[in-house]
């Protein structure tokens, strides 16, 4: 497959609310076992940052597990993970339309598991 | 063959994907959640397949949440109830018999009759939990099929969760008001009346882990995607905080103070909307002169917030065009719970921040459908019986009809005392209160069994029902009802399109009992035709569920400025459904109660304040009731996915202080003080105050022996074991749940001999 026609998911780091939908929609999704996780919710913080706010951020990380929901995306739905999030913050897309929206918010982060 | 968004999620009731069904519904539990989610079942076979989130829900746009997602696991667990059960063994062995309907039903009439002959109907008393879709089902049997006039919370001490909110805001405002995110528009966000509000001033509640009272907490990241900026007043730091303008870290329980100190710095600074303080509003003056006992210096003092912060987060509130509350839990759960509200709301309400787009929304039941804990309260109980309700002496917000429950410390008293008579039957619907509700657990342990007969409803066999129960019958979880939902709105439908074994839904429960009992009062076949009666009795809703239930959703034009348009009394006039006609900052009708008519703080019965040789002992300042995003209250204890994600209690501790007592991420500990104790393992929170502990509620151990002395571990991890019942404010409403105090130690091998389920139910307590 060429890069231009490869898919991927880009996230919101600014309103991940680390509400482990995503997990859990994948976990249905491929029918995971107790202990897999098709994608995995990571913390940073909270840690107090010098100006007085607070480092306190969400990144959802697609394991070696994620298929992209082949079977899904295959008659016309979304992502498990995408059609679930619970902000609304995850996008699914071909690479090319990701990395445009990416580039129109900062904190925006862009995996492509395949 | 590819297949567009429109064929494969319509907006019909059902339709054919493949050899599976769709239909639509909505999640109104149990499992429990207050929410409501739009979600799509996928069935075969008499069977739930899958579970998704219906994209062309406008209340949730096809999200969930985990327990939604995990829904298929609950629907099939091994430990769920299938048939009734009468207990065969004591009260606690856990010994049950399978029984059928029939039998339950002839077990419960002939109990109810004899209780009613020798003690008289307000003997018996009809209990809720929260959550499932039961607000309105137990009470109609508590009033027209037990004849009793005692409907109430099981046990939640002054009632405190919302009611003390909605009675006080009932009294003043004449309404409930809650913060706009679009959510009573079909187009959300698009309607062209909505606007974003600038500053949503969050306050005592998560509302992204908490299922806050229809309002769906990832609305407000909607809004912050939209440009909405926060306040949020938690001692914790919780997301929403840490992407906060302000983040006001309070004392826990001084939320009343807090409040003031915002209106004095708003009032004296002028900051508050004149004219609609001049045309709308009653009582300015007399709030003014009370706002001067609370300086910003004094209230900084009370509530550990620096003083600069509350003035710059007053200032940047009020200049909001417009600003929005979004006030949770944690402002019932106090003494001063009432005057807490009253000082909150009155924020919102001197900014004019009321029922004009993206603030403080007055908001009714959908097409005023009746939906509340009163149904049936005047219809079918006689003047006198209802004067025999408890707590209704006591406490005039309940005589006067303001609050529509027995008063929940009341009907303990009267277990515990027989007066002002005594209490011989106890029916729990969906309540596990020695697991959560009631503060003081080992005290209701012991008054529960005391009963001649008690009747338990629920999904799991639960540590309350091991405990008391005589008859424990098996409800249907919300694929398996049919049912609505008319809290605010949209109105909404479940469908029952699944069968468990011989579970029945709450509503076929009742009707059935209600039948038995008092037929005259229950003249319907099925449950559809009592939901009908119920839309019956709507002067504006004309159709019926078969109707609703094909439009899953109904949405009613949401009004606006509705006191301008004399769309809030009853006498057509503009202006507020209050005495005055205006919305009251000094409460007209507290004064004539002999009540404080203005918001007022006063210290939690302990703390470093008001009990500060105590505070030596018990150092820290307790919260109990910290929500998880996998759990709703008792529930979901069962399911594997959830117990992966959260296997064990927490509470939350200052990682300094936990580094100098030696305790580290993850070890067990004992919180104890002067009423008990309980263990729960330490998560460390860099945040947190050095004088805050944070406790998780609700815990018990379906994977644990069900009989006594382990009860289910239920009071092993109990945060309840350290809260004390009957601590409430004048008005009946408020409990110190969120504001205790003790100390913190590492649970050894030789201090974790004795576990408290032991020593409650085998040692006669702590
Ligand atoms: S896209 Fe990947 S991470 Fe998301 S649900 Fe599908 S398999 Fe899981
Ligand atoms: S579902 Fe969305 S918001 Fe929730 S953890 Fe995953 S990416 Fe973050
Ligand atoms: S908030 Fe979560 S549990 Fe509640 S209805 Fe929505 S998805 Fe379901």
């Amino acid at each position: 497959m060429s890069n231009y026609n490869r898919y991927g998911l880009l996230i919101d780091l600014d309103f991940c609310t680390g509400c482990h939908t995503c997990e859990v929609a994948c976990k249905q999704a491929l029918d995971l076992p107790t202990g897999q996780f098709g994608i995995k919710v990571h913390q940073e913080g909270p840690r107090k940052l010098e100006n007085g706010k607070w480092e306190y951020t969400f990144v959802p990380f697609p394991t070696s597990l994620c298929n992209l929901c082949e079977d899904r995306v295959k008659v016309g739905k979304l992502p498990s993970c995408v059609h679930h999030c619970s902000p609304g913050i995850m996008h699914y897309g071909t690479i090319e339309e990701l990395t445009a929206k990416a580039n129109a918010k900062p904190h925006m982060v862009l995996f492509a598991p395949q | 063959m590819m297949s567009t968004y429109d064929e494969l999620y319509r907006k019909e009731w059902q339709w054919q994907e493949g050899d599976l069904t769709v239909t639509r519904s909505m999640q109104w539990s149990g499992p429990g959640c207050h929410n409501g989610c739009g979600l799509l079942y996928y069935t075969k076979d008499n069977k739930i397949v899958k579970i998704e989130g219906d994209p062309n829900s406008p209340y949730n746009q096809g999200r969930l949440c985990m327990r939604c997602l995990n829904l298929t696991e609950s629907l099939e667990h091994k430990d769920r109830l299938k048939w009734p059960l009468k207990r065969i063994g004591e009260r606690g062995e856990n010994k049950w018999q399978r029984i059928s309907w029939n039998e339950a039903l002839d077990i419960i009439e002939a109990n109810v009759r004899k209780i009613q002959k020798e003690y008289g109907p307000e003997s018996i008393c009809g209990m809720v939990g929260t959550g499932r879709n039961i607000c309105w089902q137990v009470p109609l049997l508590t009033y027209a099929g037990f004849g009793s006039p005692n409907f109430g919370y099981s046990f939640l001490s002054g009632d405190s969760c919302f009611s003390p909110r909605a009675a006080f805001i009932a009294v003043t405002h004449g309404d409930f008001s809650v913060c706009d995110c679009s959510q009573f528009h079909e187009d959300r966000y698009d309607n062209p009346e909505y606007k974003v509000p600038e500053v949503i001033l969050i306050w005592g509640n998560n509302p992204i882990h908490s299922n806050s009272d229809d309002f769906l907490g990832h609305w407000i990241v909607e809004l912050m995607k939209r440009g909405t900026r926060l306040i949020v007043v938690d001692p914790k730091l919780t997301w929403l905080a840490g992407r906060a303008e302000y983040w006001l870290q309070l004392r826990p329980g001084t939320d009343a103070a807090l409040g003031l100190g915002m209106l004095n710095v708003i009032i004296n600074e002028n900051l508050y909307d004149q004219e609609f303080v001049e045309k709308w509003t009653y009582g300015f003056e007399e709030l003014a002169e009370r706002v001067r006992q609370y300086p910003v210096d004094k209230v900084a003092e009370i509530t550990w917030v620096p003083k600069e912060q509350i003035e710059e987060a007053a200032r940047f509130f009020a200049q909001a065009k417009p600003g929005a509350i979004q006030w949770g839990l944690k402002v019932d759960q106090s003494v001063a719970g009432v005057p807490a509200a009253q000082a909150i709301a009155t924020i919102g309400a001197i900014c004019g921040f009321i029922d004009i787009p993206g603030s403080n929304i007055y908001i009714r039941d959908a097409y005023d459908i009746l939906s509340s804990y009163g149904t049936g309260y005047e219809e079918f109980l006689s003047p006198e019986m209802r004067a025999k309700r408890l707590g209704d002496e006591k406490y005039p917000l309940k005589r006067m009809g303001v609050g529509p429950t027995a008063h929940a410390d009341s009907v303990l008293v009267a277990l515990e005392t027989g007066k002002p008579y005594p209490v011989k039957m106890l029916w729990i619907q969906t309540s596990n209160p020695i697991a959560n509700m009631g503060a003081d657990a080992p005290r209701l342990y012991k008054a529960i069994r005391t009963t001649d007969f008690n009747v338990v409803v629920d999904l799991y066999m639960t540590p309350t029902a091991v405990a008391c129960a005589d008859l424990v019958l098996p409800a249907g979880m919300s694929p398996e009802r049919n049912g609505y939902k008319t809290w605010w709105h949209p109105l909404r439908s479940t469908s029952k399109i699944v069968q468990y074994y011989e579970c029945k839904s709450d509503e076929q429960i009742v009707l059935e009992v209600g039948k038995r009992l008092a037929p005259q009062n229950f003249p319907w076949e099925t449950d559809i035709d009592l939901i009908n009666w119920m839309f019956s009795r709507s002067a504006t809703y004309k159709e019926d569920f078969q109707t609703l239930q094909q439009k899953v959703t109904d949405y009613q034009k949401y009004e606006y400025k509705k006191y301008e348009k004399g769309l809030l009394r009853f006498d057509g006039e503009t202006g507020f459904n209050t005495p005055t006609g205006k919305l009251e900052l000094y409460s007209t009708l507290f004064a004539e109660w002999g009540l404080d008519p203005l918001p007022y703080f006063e210290e939690p019965p302990y703390s470093p304040v008001s009990t500060p040789l105590k505070s030596k002992e018990y150092p820290f300042i307790l919260t109990t009731g910290a929500r998880s995003l996998e759990f709703f209250h008792s529930e979901h204890r069962q399911l594997k996915t959830m117990r992966e994600f959260h296997p064990d209690p927490l509470f939350d501790i200052n990682s300094e202080i936990a580094a100098e007592m030696g305790i580290q991420e993850g070890d067990w500990c004992w919180l104890e003080n002067h009423n008990g104790r309980c263990r729960q393992r330490a998560h460390l929170d860099p945040a947190l105050s050095r004088k805050v502990i944070r406790a998780e509620h609700g815990w018990w151990f379906p994977e644990m022996e069900g009989s006594e002395p382990a009860l289910f571990g239920v009071f092993d991890s109990n945060s309840n074991n350290l809260t004390e019942q009957c601590q409430n404010g004048p008005t009946g409403y408020g409990a110190p749940y969120a504001n205790t105090i003790c100390k913190v130690y590492k649970a050894t091998e030789e201090n974790s001999l004795d576990l408290p389920s032991l020593v409650v139910t085998r040692k006669g307590g702590f």
